[in-house]
């Protein structure tokens, strides 16, 4: 189920050129609008359908099992924090949903740049950045360091 | 210099009657190539396509006053304020760009058939407008060309990289410069005012000649797509899309406690 785009609501801002985990997503050099240059390697992860601010994007279903006017419809509210979606089955039947998609106000994240950056010495810790502070826990259980065998 | 109609002094070799036909065919040029345009793409076709298709699917009906409130919307808020972009920085781009080709145009019309020749002095306003028009252009167009345009600033190609997209941005980029550069040249008596004149004349017509094959007709076309989305939110279709949710509280990052750990 490719992704393809409206082009009469797509203004080209590249927010799909972005985040498209398959650098599939990229503006057509006629139109400057978005469009999917390999439909075949799209693997639906909807990131581009949820981060278009025009709702520009959609998933097309193949047309040997996916007829008849289904449709899957996605909305990302930002400030709420919540992401809605609509499924349309071929019978008619419609079902919404609500999930969340953070337990934090947008824009209170840090983001890397924010932080201080990490000295020489990280090369030896066994840590990742930011933790232990960043999972709320005091401190991470550690492996002893490996000692050379010598002689 | 800002306050000399610069169509007055080019008068002295080109009579009147020339500079207003050329300017006639050019709204010509304008009016068939956005038809033709509309023809060729089939864009009035799915645009009431689209718009029977909303009717039919909407929850509910919108009368003729709300009709006229969502049209009015969408001329101040998409049309007047370019409403419709994410992004600050394109929006404050395209409003420098379309205020200053409006009235790089419009004082142009009017300094050509009103006050083509010294006899008949403009008031200072107009050269002026016309100059800070063009100003605004470029400072819009080229701030968009080499800074905000989704090919360098996400696709990260190069800003000297030129596509076929890039005709209706480039012609009017050229014609705003080589008519401020013109306007400067010919009020300094500098022999060069009328090769860069001519290169005026070529990207104004390539500007208004393209109409069919660049992004000039947006001007048309965007305002309609924001009135069917506006009208589409107000009689419930959305294009399929979900209701907005309507308990943040519950559902979204206003949640009091997070519970999916």
């Amino acid at each position: 189920m490719p992704t393809f785009v409206y082009m009469t609501r797509c203004d080209g801002c590249g927010h799909c050129v972005d985040i498209c985990p398959s650098d599939i997503m990229h503006i057509d050099p006629k139109y400057r609008r978005a469009y999917n240059i390999e439909p075949s390697m799209c693997w639906e992860c909807y990131s581009c359908v949820k981060a278009c601010p025009q709702n520009a994007i959609d998933a097309r279903g193949y047309a040997d099992f996916a007829p008849l006017g289904h449709s899957v419809r996605v909305l990302r509210e930002e400030k709420k924090g919540t992401i809605s979606w609509k499924i349309k089955f071929r019978d008619g039947t419609e079902k919404d949903f609500v999930s969340p998609i953070r337990t934090t106000p947008w824009g209170s994240i840090k983001s890397p740049a924010e932080y201080e950056a990490p000295g020489g010495d990280s090369f030896s810790n066994q840590e990742l950045a930011h933790e232990p502070e960043a999972l709320k826990v005091d401190e991470l259980p550690t492996l002893a360091p490996l000692r050379r065998e010598t002689g | 210099m800002f306050t000399s109609n610069p169509f007055a002094e080019l008068s002295a070799t080109i009579p009147p009657i020339v500079m207003q036909t050329y300017v006639a065919v050019m709204v010509l040029l304008v009016v068939a190539g956005t038809v033709y345009d509309t023809l060729h793409k089939k864009s009035a076709r799915y645009f009431f396509r689209n718009w029977r298709h909303a009717s039919r699917t909407g929850t509910r009906r919108v009368g003729a006053g709300e009709m006229a409130s969502l049209a009015a919307r969408t001329v101040v808020v998409e049309g007047l304020m370019s409403g419709e972009f994410c992004n600050l920085r394109r929006r404050i781009a395209h409003l420098l760009t379309m205020y200053g080709f409006l009235a790089f145009v419009i004082a142009t019309a009017v300094m050509v058939f009103r006050y083509p020749t010294p006899g008949t002095p403009a008031p200072a306003i107009l050269p002026l407008l016309w100059y800070l028009g063009a100003l605004l252009t470029c400072v819009g167009g080229y701030w968009f060309w080499f800074f905000i345009r989704v090919d360098v600033a996400a696709e990260g190609n190069s800003r000297f990289r030129v596509v076929y997209a890039d005709l209706f941005i480039l012609s009017l980029l050229a014609s705003a410069t080589s008519g401020l550069i013109w306007g400067y040249l010919q009020s300094a008596g500098n022999s060069w005012a009328n090769p860069v004149f001519g290169l005026h004349i070529l990207a104004t017509t390539v500007l208004f000649g393209s109409v069919p094959w660049s992004k000039f007709a947006h001007m048309f076309y965007k305002p309609a797509a924001a009135f069917q989305k506006r009208v589409e939110e107000a009689n419930g279709s959305r294009s399929n899309l979900p209701p907005p949710a309507d308990r943040p509280e519950t559902f979204g990052s206003a949640r009091q406690q997070a519970r999916h750990y």
